[in-house]
């Protein structure tokens, strides 16, 4: 798939945004300055943006407990995740949900989930409305290795390929479900062979690669659009810090080897998507470096944001609870 | 007024319900035919057993823009989706911060008295209303049955339907066209002055007959049906209460934490109707076993008229009752 420069700048801006948004989180978070848990994304942003890349505004997407990425690659403010992080009036969900039920739906982002594979069925019904309104929507969900032990994903992946339904299954195997290695869980690990027992094509990327990744979702998306129905997109990731922390991050127990071979700068999604556009001479250092420094400030401005906002007032506990 | 039956009232919701707006889809285990031929196989799916995956797929449908209804069946099957049910549907709305509204209602019998034996046949209304963030309706009446199904499809949040499987065949007087009841307005199914008796479901009818039989003896029963049990009319059954100062509640789930504790508990804990109370109230619930199949140990399970008498005679103990 051809790629322009704005296009690309605005993959990597975003990947670093995420990036630097869960760094500063879990340094916030330390600081008690946050509450609650925390489930960084760090190593994976190749995964989200690049599978929002090929998606349009109108397309729905469904996240998970590791769900900072998936808000900010679909376009949300980081003002408002903020503020939620901060629980202050002004975050998306007015401080009721949290890191981990951060959603907007007037980006279509239907929401974190704190419940593996919770998720997929909500986005496949998001795909059910896409396929009833005829105007070539599709939706995507996004879910870990750990969900493929769930019996939503089986579920779901049978009811989409059934009714050929828009639908994306964006796999993040980040090699982990919270504690337990992939290998240890699972009889197969290779995600994508699930998809030819449910009557989908599946496809196996490179989730560090984020280009391979938009291209794979662009031609599902494709097919999905023309009515043919689901692709499983299995990304292989690696989720570079811990499953979850919450005063302080849990003791790391993987080998500095492995953990070496991962973040290394050659395999980590972002450096090496930047030391592929500048070394194409597609982005120069300099402009790298204005990114840097733009979303840097612009997370300055996002904590500054989150602090102006007051905490929600007890008295609007009921509020919200029932639609008229 | 014509006589249609229970199920003929709830089909008829449905299909005006569909025809009123084309945002309604059905999506059920069992076919529809009827529903089928006139709206096509694209809003009237049916669905593979996968209760967790349509459960979650109503929901984002519903957050989607579209208004779906979707059966479960017997309520013994909405366990199996009960990660969509108590994680998803019930917190959707006030998790997200109200941003959306997820208009989605789910159906299913309940009940037993039908010789199906413990998984199916159960009343666990209360595991759900114990969930802040669904709606619940109960309906006893074919009336009520169609006002209240086409009200819940309308409703702008998740509702659960609970459609009691010994009412399915019973008839009664339906309106012609279109009306709504509305969510949360309990009915006087039979007003009277020494005993509020509130019944649920079925036991609505089986109250009433007590209350027929015990008018010759000159007691004087009201009748109380709540119709709806999120959000529950306690100010029309505390105001019952209050004027006749004795409450039996009927319900066929067992006692414990059910929603007959519920409506005791809201009639107690309000001081006026408390001081108001002759006697200690009593609740007729299922024994606290799982409904046997067997039709004699399965009727020592569950109410019936004689223990509803029992009930109100025992809140009518040293009462000097009118003749």
């Amino acid at each position: 798939m051809s790629s322009g420069k704005v296009e690309l700048v605005e993959i990597l801006r975003k990947m670093i945004l995420i990036r630097e948004f869960d760094q500063l989180a879990i340094e916030l978070r330390k600081a008690r300055r946050i509450h609650g848990a925390l489930h960084p994304y760090v190593g994976e942003e190749a995964v989200a943006v690049g599978a929002c890349a090929a998606l349009r505004p109108a397309d729905r997407i469904t996240s998970t407990h590791r769900g900072h990425g998936h808000c900010i690659a679909k376009g949300a403010d980081i003002n408002r995740m903020m503020a939620e992080l901060f629980g202050r009036v002004d975050g998306y969900c007015k401080g009721k949900g949290g890191s981990m039920h951060i959603a907007d739906f007037a980006i279509g982002m239907l929401g974190a989930n704190g419940i593996v594979a919770g998720g997929m069925p909500i986005a496949c019904g998001a795909a059910l409305a896409a396929q009833l309104e005829e105007a070539g929507g599709v939706a995507a969900c996004f879910f870990g290795d750990g969900a493929t032990g769930e019996g939503e994903f089986h579920e779901t992946l049978n009811i989409a390929s059934l009714w050929k339904l828009p639908l994306l299954f964006v796999c993040e195997n980040n090699q982990y479900g919270a504690g337990n290695a992939v290998e240890s869980v699972r009889a197969v690990t290779d995600i994508s062979l699930h998809a030819p027992a449910y009557g989908m094509p599946g496809v196996s990327v490179d989730g560090n690669d984020v280009l391979a990744v938009r291209d794979a979702t662009g031609e599902a998306v494709e097919r999905a659009r023309r009515g043919a129905g689901p692709t499983l997109i299995h990304c292989k990731t690696f989720r570079s810090l811990f499953h979850a922390m919450r005063d302080v991050p849990p003791p790391e127990t993987r080998s500095a080897d492995l953990l070496a071979a991962w973040r290394g700068r050659d395999r980590d999604p972002i450096t090496r998507f930047e030391d592929y556009v500048t070394g194409s001479g597609i982005v120069t250092a300099a402009e790298v470096l204005a990114i840097r420094g733009q979303v840097k400030r612009d997370l300055e401005a996002a904590v500054d944001f989150a602090e102006a906002s007051p905490y929600p007032d007890p008295k609007d506990l009921l509020v919200d609870m029932f639609a008229e | 007024m014509r006589e249609i039956s229970f199920t003929q009232a709830l089909d008829e919701a449905m299909a005006e319900e569909m025809r009123r707006d084309e945002r309604v889809i059905a999506l059920a285990t069992t076919r529809a035919p009827a529903l089928e031929n006139e709206f096509g196989k694209k809003r009237v799916r049916f669905t593979p057993i996968s209760e967790a995956a349509f459960t979650g797929i109503g929901l984002g449908a519903a957050g989607s823009g579209f208004r779906p209804v979707v059966h479960w069946g017997m309520v013994t099957f909405s366990f199996v989706a009960m990660d969509q049910i108590v994680n998803q549907a019930s917190k959707i709305r006030y998790m997200f911060g109200g941003q959306a509204d997820f208009p989605v209602t789910y159906r299913c019998t309940t009940g037993g008295g039908a010789q199906t034996a413990a998984q199916h046949s159960q009343s666990p209304y209360s595991m759900f209303m114990h969930l802040a963030g669904l709606k619940i309706i109960l309906p006893s009446t074919p009336a009520d049955a169609k006002g209240l199904l086409k009200s819940a499809i309308r409703d702008n949040n998740p509702v659960i339907s609970f459609e009691c499987s010994r009412l399915a065949s019973i008839t009664g007087p339906v309106p012609d066209g279109d009306y709504t009841i509305p969510i949360g307005v309990a009915d006087v199914k039979r007003a009277g002055n020494d005993v509020t008796v509130v019944g649920l479901a079925y036991y609505v009818r089986e109250a009433l007959a007590v209350a027929d039989e015990l008018a010759a003896e000159g007691i004087s029963i009201e009748v109380i049906d709540p119709r709806t049990l999120v959000p529950m009319d306690a100010e029309a059954i505390r105001a019952s209460v209050r004027r006749t100062g004795r409450l039996v509640v009927v319900d066929e789930a067992p006692a414990t934490c059910s929603a007959a504790s519920e409506i005791v508990a809201l009639v107690t804990e309000d001081p006026d109707t408390f001081h108001a109370l002759k006697a200690p109230v009593q609740r007729v619930c299922a024994a606290p076993v799982p409904v046997p199949f067997s039709p004699p140990l399965e009727r020592a399970a569950l109410p019936d008229q004689t223990r509803i008498k029992t009930a109100v005679r025992r809140v009518l103990e040293g009462a000097a009752v009118a003749v």
